[in-house]
């Protein structure tokens, strides 16, 4: 029974984290935030490589 | 022995290539590749970097067609100062559907600690004493170096660099700076101090991984930390069928995380590899997906 109430908790709580990762990923994508990671992606990071 | 399944019991497969080394390359050479980059010294700039890889895949490696979620995650804490919706959604997303999957079947670095573990040298096994808290060094690096002096740490410039990418990782040394570096004589001749320093980390932790299975996934990768909280509620599970286990425990000697396979399958520490289930003489172990295994554990405890 306790089992069984866990793993509805389990499933539940992961509805809402699922729930809560779409809602920040669609303000990121309204925000543009996709935009910034593009342009730090498409330069040589000097700290990542150990230059700068 | 279980009586019903003793006579099921069969030796290990044999097989050229596992499962498990399959997707490993096929995932590393997908996410790097743009192999003329390599051969060039420049990196790959179309929009495909806007979306981030689920892995640590460094995006100035030349070959990389997508950006690495921890450097995003820095860039937009420490340098545009705001919360990181896209980048912590996508973490997000991956730590529910694939949870460290990612770690044990998709990770480019993942892959060169495995094939350097291969080497034939002294194998060490960290005592428990010093390997259960060492465990959470890793949740200390996310917690630090990735999210709070990024986002608190003030800075003349008002730019936090990424003070994991700079100082840390070793992924970055290894796909980006090596072969830039190879590739380009500007690039050598500025590299200084925080070159040699980052090059005796990846030598360390290549050293390392020759000797102990997976340290830096065990002890200070922040993704691994992020989707190890997320393990709970991951979609892609480890199960195993207590029925059919004969407690032979080769999956505990095989397994490269050193869990305890039987008590604690598809808890925080267990990277989904694969190689219990591959070993299994009764295939009592099996991937499933959405099902929570009853009896597992969360943290580092998970460990022997």
């Amino acid at each position: 029974m306790r089992s069984a109430l866990r793993t509805r908790d389990s499933s539940l709580l992961r509805l809402g984290l699922l729930v809560l990762a779409l809602v920040f990923l669609g303000v990121g994508l309204a925000r543009g935030e996709q935009q910034e990671v593009l342009a730090k992606a498409v330069r040589i990071c000097l700290e990542c490589i150990g230059i700068g | 022995m279980s009586g019903m399944y003793r006579d099921r019991v069969r030796g290990p497969k044999k097989r050229r290539l596992s499962f498990q080394r399959k997707v490993q390359l096929a995932a590393a050479a997908l996410f790097n590749g743009y192999a003329a980059g390599f051969q060039k010294g420049k990196i790959f700039t179309s929009g495909s970097k806007a979306l981030c890889v689920p892995v640590l895949n460094c995006y100035s490696c030349p070959g990389a067609l997508g950006a690495c979620p921890i450097g995003a995650l820095q860039t937009a804490l420490g340098a545009h100062h705001h919360f990181p919706f896209y980048v912590l959604g996508t973490l997000m997303l991956f730590g529910l559907v694939l949870g460290r999957v990612a770690c044990g079947l998709l990770c480019p670095f993942g892959l060169v600690q495995d094939l350097l573990h291969k080497l034939p040298l002294p194998k060490v096994r960290v005592p428990k004493g010093l390997d259960r808290p060492a465990r959470y060094l890793k949740y200390i690096v996310l917690a630090l170096l990735v999210l709070l002096l990024p986002a608190f740490l003030p800075s003349d410039t008002g730019v936090t660099p990424p003070l994991f990418c700079k100082y840390l990782c070793p992924a970055g040394t290894l796909g980006g700076g090596i072969p830039l570096l190879l590739a380009d004589p500007a690039l050598r001749s500025v590299a200084g101090a925080l070159f040699s320093w980052k090059a005796a980390v990846l030598a360390a932790i290549l050293l390392a991984a020759a000797l102990v299975r997976r340290p830096f996934c065990k002890y200070l990768c922040p993704l691994g930390a992020f989707y190890a909280l997320f393990s709970r509620f991951s979609l892609c599970r480890m199960e195993l069928d207590a029925h059919r286990c004969v407690q032979c425990g080769r999956c505990e000697s095989i397994c490269p995380m050193d869990i305890r396979v039987t008590q604690d399958l598809s808890g925080p520490e267990c990277i989904h590899c694969g190689r219990c289930q591959e070993i299994c003489p009764t295939e009592a172990i099996s991937r499933s997906l959405g099902r929570r295994t009853a009896g597992e554990k969360n943290g580092p405890e998970a460990s022997k």
